[in-house]
């Protein structure tokens, strides 16, 4: 792994969230300095920040892109208690010669009394649908009956998780084989309940969630989960990220005809566990083809983790700061091309050292 | 393994990430539990991490095209057909690449000998001689130099070549080498004509021959005797190079271990050894002296490369782990998976006892085609390698495939036919959504139409109509006729499309002054219900210039029904739907009176017509 290029973010404050959108062409950050900001990859793979604006009135947490089907849209959710909705508009000419865009907020949902910790969009195949959870403990989805208004949306379920919720995850199989699904988890410290990670799926009978599992033993807070893109497999995998990693695999029990009214009843098994990170875990994401789980902890590292064919998962990358603080107001990174140049090729040199005495004139310097 | 990233203190701060294509992107950050709230400096980069890959390189692309080619073909062969690489463009493709390849050629060629030749004791060594020569090519540029020079005997690399021709059991080249040498020293003749005759006698195994493997070894084992003899002897003792070669075709452990300079690898070593010390040598044997080849050759001056231990593993018959090596040392999947693929097809993979053979195989081609989609074109070589993984080839393509970023119209179609091909209804109707959202947002209401249409999407089609419907209210016009004009049966989606379509048939006949058809077909829009209610106004408004043309052109049932269609719009309006200013309601109400005489009149004369007999 090689660091290709830096972007100067020029957030004034701390970056929360860094979303990609859907084609990995376009990018949001969101910061403490109340603002988000969006950026287009160029064809020769420069990003240039097409727009920035500030949110919210507190520090902006997540950000998160719609399906492209649905636009140019981005929510973001804040300590502020709101969480915001936005779409691109179409600018004057000249705007789009500076290289310039507009966003416009399209709703705010201030129905969170306190800090909105996450914010997602449902999969695709459910409509046009947000998800928030808050530290009040109410995961709030709403839903935009109308496409093409985006100011408009219903408050559609509200779900009481009676602790603090710090993420959410949507279960992004579209298999009619599954009903909806998402997993809700928590940072709070509270020991009486025990399970911190909550699993509520659509029931189409009553047109309501209902809790189907709370992952027992996890009783330590959870700061994020993610569920696995779904590959046709009949189970779901579900990443944690609490004081460890931790990947579950969650079979649905065949039900029986005489209960098929409720939510399925899961068998919960524990596929890998990793304590490399010595400390509290703070994200966990999947890579798109659900090959690779990456994760975030308190020793600063970021972890990549991998599964071989026999399922035996290792870790296979790591990434930490080098340490320095970057000095200056230029704010230019400094010798950042060296250090990702040599480092390129180091693996390489594994297998170059053997190879003297043939056809030397033909390899490549380095 | 662990990756730096500038200017982040890992003990003070968190480091974010988020996946993108085929990159991950890192940042400094500091998580916190929900609710606290703080301010703090910050580092503001955002960093682009990537694998070291080689898919972008520029001398690697033609490589990857080729092994599809071949990939592609390997899948569609039958399974009697003998598989034989050499034929293979790969090795030739190599030329001058860098050292990488070289050592994946090296394998590849080995792996070549072993699994697929799977040669026997005897031909084993004459196989393993051709991948030693194959790969030490720097003897013939100095023999070159050396004969081309004015007294080649004289060449200070002269006795470097002729011994390096030893070493790689090029018998006949070196005994010319030596005449030239023997020519000079004419004193001496007897000597080489001595070595000469060890030379010429040297048994080599022919495998077409009559000759037995053990009436070779026989022959063989006389034939070391007398060489040996000759060392006893001190036949060479005057000639020191003479007696270093025969010392070498005795297999002298310790002279060929002095002779690392002109060996430079273990294996060849190995390899020399073989041939001057059991050249019977059995597969199963390879491994034993293999692996003391390498203990003597590196003699703890170096320690084994990854390269050594994949050679090691091939030795070893051990494909299993000849993959994991390779997969842990190359960069790319690019060669483990192609040399799984090649083995699974000649069924080696599971006559080694691996229950999960064909599995590794699928992992290793999905591995190596995931790593493919995230390049800006070779993407379209990935989907050939997805379809034939009969497991997961088929979802891993559809996840995907649809992150393909849709540039151009072009890329877009390129992609949808990828699709449309393999009936994946779902990313097709996607791709078409997002298409066809981009266009309308950009105001192309035509690429948008076509779009929606090519989707199934009734509910946008409605939409864009309704639209194209509003343009041509407030401009009189309307845009992307082509479109419109040959819609065809894709009209049907929905209504509103139908009826925009029959409405522009209507433009296109009054302009071609069939009347009576446009009369027809304007009156069926309000009757059949194909018009929306709210454009009724407008359609009658456009029967006005047909009710004041000279001849009679609405027959008088045909009159009786606009004025019924009038009246129903006019009764229907009890409450406006929208807030009418005092004006527009004048005008609104000049509009009815207008229609209202202009129907009675055309009434009137039709009856008159109507009555009239003509002749």
């Amino acid at each position: 792994m090689f660091v290709a290029r830096s972007i100067a973010a020029d957030h004034k404050d701390l970056i929360h969230d860094v979303s990609y959108d859907f084609h990995g062409r376009r990018m949001a950050t969101c910061s403490s300095d109340q603002s988000v900001k969006v950026w287009d990859k160029s064809e020769s793979g420069e990003w240039h920040c097409t727009a920035s604006w500030k949110t919210h009135s507190g520090s902006v947490w997540r950000v998160t892109w719609a399906h492209p089907e649905f636009g140019q849209v981005l929510a973001s959710c804040s300590f502020d208690r709101t969480a915001a909705v936005w779409e691109e508009i179409v600018g004057e000419s000249n705007d789009k010669q500076r290289g310039q865009s507009h966003w416009i907020k399209r709703t705010t949902l201030v129905d969170s009394r306190t800090s909105v910790t996450d914010v997602k969009f449902a999969p695709k195949h459910m409509g046009l649908m947000l998800t928030t959870c808050s530290a009040d403990g109410v995961v709030r989805i709403y839903e935009a009956p109308d496409v093409m208004n985006l100011s408009q949306w219903s408050l559609q379920h509200e779900i009481s998780s009676k602790l603090s919720c710090s993420c959410i995850s949507w279960n992004p199989s579209s298999s009619r084989a599954h009903p909806p699904m998402i997993a809700v988890g928590s940072d709070d410290s509270c020991v009486t309940y025990g399970g911190k990670v909550q699993i509520y799926e659509y029931n189409e009978n009553t047109r309501k969630y209902a809790k189907a599992e709370t992952l027992m033993t996890v009783t330590d807070p959870v700061h994020d989960l993610a569920f696995a893109p779904n590959l046709g497999r009949s189970f779901h995998v579900l990443a944690v990220a609490t004081k460890d990693v931790r990947i579950f695999k969650l079979m649905p029990m065949r039900k029986e005809t005489a209960t098929s009214s409720g939510p399925t009843k899961f068998e919960v098994q524990i596929m890998a566990q990793f304590d490399h990170h010595n400390s509290q875990v703070w994200r966990v994401s999947w890579n798109i083809t659900s090959t690779l789980l990456a994760s975030s902890g308190d020793d600063g590292c970021v972890r990549l983790w991998k599964a071989n064919y026999m399922d035996n998962w290792k870790c296979t990358g790591i990434l930490k700061g080098d340490g320095s603080p970057v000095i200056g107001s230029s704010g230019q990174p400094v010798a950042l091309s060296a250090a990702g140049g040599s480092s390129a090729l180091a693996s390489q040199n594994a297998l170059n050292g053997v190879m003297a005495g043939r056809k030397k004139a033909q390899l490549m310097p380095g | 393994m662990a990756e730096l990233i500038p200017g982040i203190d890992s003990s003070q701060r968190h480091l974010g990430f988020v996946w993108g294509p085929g990159d991950l992107l890192a940042y400094e950050t500091q998580y916190k539990p929900t609710g606290a709230q703080h301010a703090a400096q910050s580092c503001p980069f955002v960093h682009v991490v990537r694998k070291d890959e080689d898919i972008y390189s520029p001398i690697l692309r033609k490589l990857f095209n080729e092994s599809h080619h071949i990939f592609v073909g390997l899948q569609n062969m039958k399974d009697d057909v003998p598989i034989s690489t050499r034929d293979t463009a790969l090795a030739t493709q190599y030329g001058n690449q860098v050292s990488i390849l070289l050592a994946v050629e090296l394998i590849w060629n080995l792996c070549e000998v072993l699994f697929i030749e799977a040669a026997p004791a005897g031909s084993l060594l004459l196989h393993l001689l051709d991948w030693v020569r194959l790969h030490k090519a720097d003897v013939d540029e100095k023999a070159q130099e050396v004969l081309q020079s004015e007294c080649p005997a004289e060449h200070q690399a002269y006795w470097d070549v002729t011994v390096c021709y030893i070493l790689q059991g090029r018998i006949d080249e070196a005994r010319q080498i030596l005449l030239k040498q023997a020519s000079q020293q004419p004193a001496a003749r007897v000597t080489f004509k001595l070595m000469d005759s060890l030379l010429m006698k040297m048994p080599i195994y022919n495998p077409g021959g009559t000759q037995t493997l053990t009436e070779f070894d026989v022959k063989w084992r006389r034939w070391h005797q007398e060489c040996d003899r000759c060392l006893q002897d001190n036949s060479f003792a005057s000639h020191p190079h003479l007696e270093l070669i025969c010392k070498i075709l005795v297999g002298d452990e310790d002279t060929l271990l002095e002779q690392r300079e002109h060996l430079s690898t273990w294996y060849h070593f190995l390899v020399t050894r073989l041939l001057y010390c059991h050249p019977t040598v059995k597969p199963t044997e390879l491994h034993y002296y293999a692996q003391a080849s390498m203990d003597m050759f590196l003699d703890g001056r170096s320690a084994p490369e990854p390269l050594d231990s994949i050679l090691l593993a091939a030795f070893e018959f051990d494909i299993h782990q000849v993959i994991k090596d390779c997969s842990i040392a190359l960069n790319n999947w690019w060669f483990v998976a192609h040399l799984t693929d090649l083995l699974d097809h000649c069924k080696l993979l599971q006559s080694h006892n691996l229950h999960f053979g064909s599995n590794l195989r699928e992992f290793l081609l999905l591995e190596y085609a995931s790593g493919l989609f995230t390049h800006h074109s070779l993407w379209q070589l990935a989907v050939d390698y997805f379809d034939h993984c009969p497991e997961f080839g088929r979802v891993y393509l559809e996840l995907q495939i649809e992150r393909v970023p849709l540039d151009t119209e072009r890329k877009a179609l390129k992609v949808l036919r990828i699709c449309e091909q393999r009936q994946m209804a779902e990313q097709v109707r996607s791709i078409c959504k997002i298409m066809a959202k981009k266009a309308l947002r950009n105001n192309r209401l035509g690429s948008a139409l076509s779009w929606s249409i090519r989707a199934k999407d009734a509910a946008f089609a409605t939409l864009i109509s309704e639209r194209f419907l509003q343009d041509y209210c407030t401009h009189g016009t309307f845009s992307d006729l082509d479109l419109i004009d040959n819609l065809g049966s894709a009209m049907l989606l929905s209504d509103r499309l139908t009826f925009l379509g029959k409405y522009r048939e209507f433009h296109k006949l009054y302009a071609e002054k069939q009347f009576a058809e446009a009369a027809r077909l304007l009156l069926s829009l309000m009757t059949a219900k194909i018009a929306p209610r709210s454009f009724w106004m407008t359609l009658l408004t456009d029967a006005l210039p047909l009710l004041e043309q000279k001849q009679v052109i609405f027959s008088a049932d045909q009159t009786y029904e606009l004025m019924h269609c009038l009246e129903e719009l006019t009764t229907g309006k009890v409450a406006p739907e929208t807030e009418l200013s005092m004006q527009e309601d004048n005008i609104e109400a000049t509009k009815i009176e207008l229609l209202r005489l202009a129907l009675a009149r055309n009434l009137a004369l039709a009856i008159v017509k109507e009555g009239t007999l003509e002749a």
